[in-house]
């Protein structure tokens, strides 16, 4: 077994539950009921555990976190650890009283998502009329003074607008404003034809995002995140497996990354069976790909290994059927065709944009 | 950021103790930088109002040496990094 590293962040997705239906969500295919969610008592308790062993950073997301009736009061119990806790939003919910009692409960940022800068494409993309609600809860925040980000999700249908986007986020007050690029994972992978933006888009983005992070310089902060199919080397997915990050779902189960539960013979361990010490340090599942020894070739005697780790294990799984292969975003693996095909195939059409929006299974109820 | 500029933490940022780690630290969005003490007690300083050259002042009185290079590079450092800003500069761009 390897020696694990401190965890420095836990995602706790605190339900699925959710009024959008965004066709790149990173939530899995199949979601969970409202009644299997996990208890007050059992975030508390798992807050706590995260903290003793390192995190500093709690993100509270979902589905729509605000749907939970505790929401203040985990928020309360992660502020007294000293946790930094940043509630992830669609903005949705937030009424006045809430905001009111968020930012009292010592709630230290939230971040609203945004889909698009103009409403009609925004709505289309979210599934749901929501972009005035949206403005609302912006608005609200600022008044109140709560540290502020805009997310939005760039793909195909919006990545030309992003100069417009990243002008939105500023006349909403944003603090920060983060603009990335769809990771295809759960959802997005299935609608990867519908949002995978072309080249000559990506290559026209740059020059508008860079000049925009000059301009709003001790402003605003403007964060981008390249599509990783456009890149040359992977991404260091979460900083490596089982190295700094935590991510527990709603009905409990702790993962080292979103996709996780999709890697098969990966035995799935559940926060209401075990301590988060014992997930993080001893579980076969955090234990899987720490390490090198996993490893195939190029990745293995690559001097890059130590910075990427080899990349994705989901997506080499999503797209490989291996997860110890190496992520095939790397132009030094063979494996890179899978996404060149997968480039040439999502971007040589034309034709209308067709999404299949997430959606709960039948009877789940929202 | 110059000797003349008054830095300040960004309002996203958070001075803290990690009692787990046993070290200050500054926590922020997606973020966590661990800081000696020195950091800590420049940071400390940084209540907009101050400029770099009064803190440069103070922390010489205490240590008595001449602390100017390290304080205007330690800060341009986390300027750079979004985690500190020039409240002069503020006053400035909205008194135009």
């Amino acid at each position: 077994m390897t020696t694990s590293n401190q965890p420095t962040t836990l995602l706790a997705e605190l339900t699925y539950r959710c009024p959008l239906h965004c066709p790149y969500c990173s939530n899995p295919l199949e979601m969970t009921r409202a009644e299997a969610e996990v208890s007050t008592e059992d975030w508390k308790r798992v807050f706590s555990q995260a903290r003793e062993l390192g995190v500093l950073q709690l993100g509270l997301s979902g589905g729509e976190p605000m749907v939970r009736k505790d929401l203040e009061e985990l928020v309360a119990h992660a502020r007294q650890l000293g946790l930094y806790t940043t509630l992830v939003t669609s903005g949705l919910g937030l009424t006045r009283a809430r905001a009111e009692r968020l930012k009292e409960a010592g709630l230290d940022h939230i971040q609203i998502s945004f889909q698009d800068v103009e409403t009609e494409s925004a709505e289309r993309i979210a599934g749901i009329r929501s972009v005035k609600q949206k403005r609302e809860a912006a608005a609200l925040v600022r008044e109140l003074g709560l540290a502020f980000s805009v997310n939005v999700v760039l793909h195909r249908a919006n990545l030309d607008r992003v100069g417009e986007i990243i002008e939105m986020a500023a006349s909403l007050g944003a603090d920060r404003v983060e603009l990335a690029n769809t990771q295809y994972y759960g959802w997005a992978l299935k609608n990867r034809d519908a949002l995978m933006p072309t080249r000559a888009q990506i290559e026209a983005s740059r020059p508008v995002v860079e000049q925009a992070i000059a301009r709003y310089r001790g402003k605003m902060q403007i964060i981008y995140v390249l599509p990783d199919y456009y890149e040359t080397y992977p991404k260091a997915c979460y900083g490596g497996w089982g190295n700094v990050y935590i991510l527990v779902t709603p009905d409990g189960k702790a993962l080292p990354c979103h996709g996780a539960t999709e890697i098969k013979d990966l035995k799935l361990v559940n926060i209401r069976d075990h301590s988060l010490e014992w997930i993080w340090q001893e579980s076969p599942i955090f234990n899987a790909f720490r390490g090198d020894e996993w490893m195939k070739e190029p990745c293995r005697t690559c001097p890059r290994k130590t910075q990427d780790f080899s990349g994705c294990r989901c997506q080499a799984f999503a797209l490989t059927g291996d997860a110890t292969n190496p992520d095939p975003v790397c132009m030094l693996t063979p494996l890179r065709a899978i996404i060149d095909d997968a480039l040439q195939q999502s971007t040589g059409e034309s034709g209308p944009i067709e999404y299949q929006y997430r959606v709960i299974g039948e009877g789940a109820g929202v | 950021m110059t000797p003349e500029s008054r830095p300040r933490l960004w309002r996203l940022a958070r001075l803290d103790f990690d009692r787990v780690r046993q070290r200050r630290v500054l926590l922020y969005p997606e973020g966590a930088m661990f800081l000696n003490d020195t950091g800590a007690e420049i940071l400390g300083l940084c209540d907009g109002r101050r400029t770099i050259n009064e803190i440069t002042a103070v922390l010489g009185e205490k240590y008595s040496t001449d602390v100017s290079g390290d304080v205007l590079e330690y800060l341009s450092l986390l300027s750079r990094r979004d985690l500190v800003s020039d409240a002069a500069g503020d006053a400035l761009e909205t008194s135009r």
